[in-house]
């Protein structure tokens, strides 16, 4: 393939495929212009920690766009600011689920008998303990001093659902006649795995990879906002926590101060799980554009 | 016949763990039961019956897909479930399966070149691109996908029912095989397409010398692909009749297969509003979870002997040389 | 005398999807006379389908009836069923024409009891009288050979295929239809179930005197039981004549090759031929005859026009220019 054949396959064609679906389309432009702000917002908007008296608790305005906070900081910047933290470690847990759900789930459907057992026995004594209170309980003993310890924890808890839905599409597609047809011609199990198997589940990994991490916004914000996880730095669950403990809402003025930062997480949330939708459209051969 | 026999089955069954119901618990389930057979190299063997009668595990089974409860499965002599490594690599190049459904027999995400150049590669066939496009090139030629160039490339969802199956039937050719299972190979195919089909498989069978079992539930293709071959008639998991392809059509003895012959619907006004189907005592089914005691198709059958066919399975009896049925009706002639 | 219950009067049907629009019924001319069977033979994708649920309005919501008009004609009356508006299809449907739906298993709702099935379609036509609705059940199912008691409360998956479709057949005489559209009713089915099937259609008819509509790929239904077969071919009507005509004198490339791709069984053995090539994509068709690029008999001007049908013999229509050089049959 020439080069721009696989930059229209990669770009341009999901493009296409993308702006077919509105819904999609919104979640996708929604995502992007979240990302952005999050990642490239910073170095335009620094952070407010200037403690101003005589502004506290202000509506939007001109100069400050969402208003301010219980100390006269603006609101908008720390909304700026406090996306990219909340955004990684969410990736990072989603990743991390992922891969090990990926890992074990097709091995405990492609090598059945006793592995099966053994993985599934496994998977569902850790999907029977209630996730959010044993997080709790671990953050209260593991000293989660960065955001990267706080990305493991969460990933290493949430993947047995997703292993399970794996192991349940590996199954089905294991019974596919091309799979079938590979057995007996020999092709051996990497080949089988590697080649016929994973490649269609390409798009519900990668749906699952977003929506793990929308789980994984949750539970870092839940914890966060709980208090448990005491890291510094500046991020949306931050914000509502410091919101809510300085008694925010009493405040009629405060309402932008405490609503910012749910309005951009829930946000976010939508936008990815909207935007998911459309993945379907361009992992599916069928429905790509141009053949 | 013994020594000619490419592929033997003997004495084979197989059963399956179902659940019976929802709260039901755990059920065996005999598929194929005490099922022996030879079929001789070069030869055409159609297995027809109805659908869930057990044709598509005993391809399986041919092919080693899944292994028999009991019973042995001999390729060339030899038992495949204890070959050595070396025997069974043999034999797993040599017996090939073409699938009934051409849309899910192919991968989606490859291209024909990926389908039809992996096993030339995994098995030393072909060493570069080059030898490998060469004899993709060449295998869809051979199946009439011309010109192979405009193919090569395609998806297949880019094809045409009629065209994946002739991928797949070139896939099935990659390495050679002795011995192909033709599984309902034409029946999801348009009725204008699947004697093209049946062509090519009939031309390939004479190119290249394949022994052919050819399942179907049609037995008007069964006789015109199989009639040089033989017919065996399957009902319930096990063999009624079987024996050389005009006879059985032509003069055929197992109740259950004059009454197919008697019922089928034919593309022929005259012919078809003449026949008088049989009267048979039943219209249901027997599940295979509740098989009846002695003949199988003794419920339905309107010959029935009470006290016997109710009570002992029927041996294979030969009343015609090379002609089996296992029916009473035919013990000691 | 054979009087016409039913007019289709130059229908064209589309669907539209993300590649464009799909013709799948393009000008299809067609009277149903009353107490007569009539065949619409073609292969997949051919439009059959679309037809009949055009007949009755329930396509799809991505189909629609692009131009023509479909008249009933029954009450002394005459109706366009394509202007009914929801209101008069609810009166419409099932009382004077029924459809028994492609694929069995779908057509039912599979938590719900036969009855229950049963007594929602008398119910969503007007019918609510219990006892009314049981017995016409309970005598209708024992007409197709079931046990009604048993059948009527079991779920559709604890019934053979054969028993579905026995059900439905008798679910659309509930209302006592003057028209039956049939959609692949033995396609799927054992060879002993269709002929029970078959046998079973044969007996409705000679009872009630309906007029029936089947819609198969299976020309062997047709040549049980058409009086009168219909062959469609990327959307429109080939070919139509008698069922000896059809069979036995085809005059349309197509109907031919069509027919000498069909082994039989217990016939002596014929000369089979296969068609090459495959049907044309209805979302972009060439212009000139649709079947010009997989017929040995073409010439320049097929490829320019399209043929219309014309009557070639008594009630025998063809769509080619060179019928007169078709083969007599066999
Ligand atoms: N809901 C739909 N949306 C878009 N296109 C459709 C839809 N239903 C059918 N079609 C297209 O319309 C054409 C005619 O389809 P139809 O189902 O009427 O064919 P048929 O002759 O009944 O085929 P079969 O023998 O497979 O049942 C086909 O090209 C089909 O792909
Ligand atoms: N893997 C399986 N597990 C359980 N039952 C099976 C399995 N494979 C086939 N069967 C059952 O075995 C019977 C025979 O199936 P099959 O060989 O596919 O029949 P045919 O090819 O003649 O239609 C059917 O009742 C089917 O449901
Ligand atoms: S053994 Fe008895 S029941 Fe079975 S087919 Fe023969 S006559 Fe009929
Ligand atoms: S009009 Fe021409 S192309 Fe069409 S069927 Fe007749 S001869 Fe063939
Ligand atoms: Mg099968
Ligand atoms: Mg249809």
């Amino acid at each position: 393939m020439k080069s721009r054949e696989i930059v229209k396959r990669i770009f341009w064609e999901p493009l296409v495929i993308i702006s077919r679906d509105k819904a999609g389309l919104i979640g996708f432009i929604f995502l992007l212009s979240i990302l952005l702000l999050s990642f490239v917002g910073p170095y335009f908007v620094k952070l407010d920690t200037e403690v101003k008296l005589d502004k506290i608790y202000q509506f939007p305005s001109r100069e400050h766009i969402l208003g301010t906070d219980n100390q006269g900081r603006d609101i908008f910047s720390q909304i700026v600011n406090g996306g990219r933290d909340v955004i990684i470690v969410a990736f990072l847990a989603g990743l991390i689920s992922t891969l090990i759900a990926v890992s074990l789930g097709s091995l405990s459907a492609y090598a059945g008998g006793f592995t099966d057992t053994v993985i599934m026995f496994i998977t569902e004594i850790i999907l029977t303990i209630p996730q959010f209170p044993l997080l709790a309980v671990l953050a209260a003993f593991v000293r989660l001093t960065n955001p990267t310890m706080l990305a493991f924890i969460i990933g290493f808890l949430g993947w047995p659902a997703l292993a399970r839905a794996i192991r349940s599409q590996v199954l089905s597609i294991k019974e596919r006649d091309y799979i079938e047809a590979a057995r007996v011609l020999d092709l051996g199990r990497m080949h089988i795995i590697f080649s016929e198997i994973l490649p269609n589940m390409l798009s519900y990994i990668v749906i699952s990879l977003i929506m793990a991490m929308t789980g994984a916004v949750y539970s870092q914000v839940g914890l966060i906002i709980l208090g448990l996880v005491p890291f510094y730095g500046h991020n949306w669950g931050l914000m509502i926590q410091l919101a809510w403990t300085r008694g925010a809402i009493f405040y009629k003025g405060s309402i932008f101060y405490i609503l910012s930062p749910i309005i951009a997480i829930v946000l976010f949330q939508w936008s990815a799980v909207t935007f998911t939708r459309s993945l379907e459209g361009i992992f599916n051969p069928r429905l790509r554009a141009g053949e | 016949m013994e020594d000619r026999a490419i592929i033997q089955l003997d004495h084979v069954s197989k059963s399956f763990t179902v659940r019976s119901g929802i709260f039901g618990g755990r059920k065996n389930m005999q598929v194929i039961g005490d099922l022996s057979l030879s079929i001789g190299r070069g030869e055409v063997l159609c297995l027809v019956g109805e659908s869930g009668c057990g044709k598509t595990t005993t391809g399986k089974l041919i092919v080693g897909l899944i292994k028999p409860t009991s019973g042995r499965i001999l390729f060339e002599g030899k038992d495949i479930w204890s070959m050595n490594n070396e025997e069974f690599k043999d034999y797993r190049k040599a017996v090939q399966i073409i699938h009934q459904d051409p849309y899910s027999s192919l991968n989606p995400v490859h291209r024909i070149y990926n389908i039809l150049s992996a096993p030339l590669f995994r098995h030393g066939l072909v060493r570069n691109r080059s030898e490998a496009e060469e004899k993709v090139l060449d295998l869809l030629d051979r199946v009439d996908l011309t010109p192979p160039g405009d193919f090569i490339y395609k998806y297949p969802h880019q094809l045409s029912g009629g065209q994946r199956q002739r991928v797949a039937i070139a896939r099935s050719l990659t390495l050679n095989p002795k011995f192909i299972v033709a599984d309902e190979a034409v029946s999801m195919l348009d009725v204008s397409i699947r004697l093209s089909i049946i062509e090519l498989l009939r031309r390939l069978k004479e190119e290249m010398n394949v022994t052919f079992l050819f399942i179907t539930h049609d037995l008007a293709m069964a006789k015109y692909f199989g009639w040089e071959g033989r017919i065996a008639v399957m009902y319930l998991g096990r063999i009624v009749e079987i024996g050389p392809t005009p006879r059985v059509i032509e003069n055929p003895l197992h109740p259950y297969t004059k009454a197919l012959l008697m019922a089928i619907p034919e593309a022929d006004p005259q012919v078809t509003r003449n026949k008088t189907p049989m009267k048979l005592r039943s219209l249901d089914i027997p599940s295979l979870l509740n098989l009846p005691p002695g003949c199988s198709f003794n419920p339905r059958c309107p010959f029935w002997i009470e006290g016997t066919c109710d009570k002992e399975v029927p041996d294979m009896y030969e009343p015609e040389n090379d002609h089996y049925v296992s029916c009473f009706l035919f013990r000691g002639k | 005398m054979t009087r016409e219950i039913l007019n289709i009067e130059n229908l064209f049907v589309e669907y539209s999807n993300i590649r464009g629009k799909v013709k799948a019924v393009r000008g299809v001319n067609l009277k149903l006379y009353k107490g007569e069977n009539l065949a619409l033979i073609g292969e997949s994708g051919s439009g059959k389908t679309t037809l009949g649920t055009a007949i009755i309005r329930l396509l799809p919501s991505s189909g629609y009836i692009k131009d023509g008009r479909i008249v009933y004609k029954g009450n002394g009356n005459e109706y366009d069923i394509s202007k009914f508006s929801e209101k008069e299809l609810r009166q419409f449907r099932w009382k004077e024409i029924a459809m028994v739906f492609q694929s069995a298993l779908n057509s039912f709702n599979p938590v719900l009891k036969v009855w229950d099935q049963i007594y929602d379609t008398a119910r969503a036509h007007g019918i609510s009288n219990r006892n009314f609705v049981k017995e016409r059940a309970i005598s209708l199912l024992r007409y197709v050979q079931l046990d009604p008691e048993r059948v009527i409360n079991s779920y559709p998956h604890e019934l053979s295929g054969g028993m579905r479709q026995r059900v439905l057949i008798a679910m659309s005489l509930l209302l006592e239809p003057k028209i039956l559209i049939l959609d692949e009713p033995t396609t799927a089915l054992d060879i002993l179930t269709q002929r029970n099937i078959i046998e079973l259609l044969r007996t409705i008819k000679a009872d009630m005197g309906l007029s029936m509509i089947f819609i198969s790929h299976d020309l062997s239904l047709a040549a049980e039981l058409a009086d009168r077969v219909a062959v469609m071919y990327a959307g429109a009507i080939v070919e139509l004549g008698s069922v000896e005509d059809i069979f036995y004198r085809p005059k349309h490339p197509y109907t031919l090759g069509l027919i000498k791709a069909v082994p039989t069984v217990t016939a002596g053995f014929r000369e089979l031929y296969s068609i090459p090539g495959s049907p044309p994509d209805l979302i972009n068709l060439t212009p000139g005859c649709k079947f010009a690029p997989r017929c040995e008999y073409k010439n320049s001007v097929c490829e320019k026009d399209e043929p219309m049908l014309v009557e070639v013999g008594q009630d025998h229509f063809v769509a080619c220019f060179r019928h007169k050089e078709i083969g007599n049959g066999r």
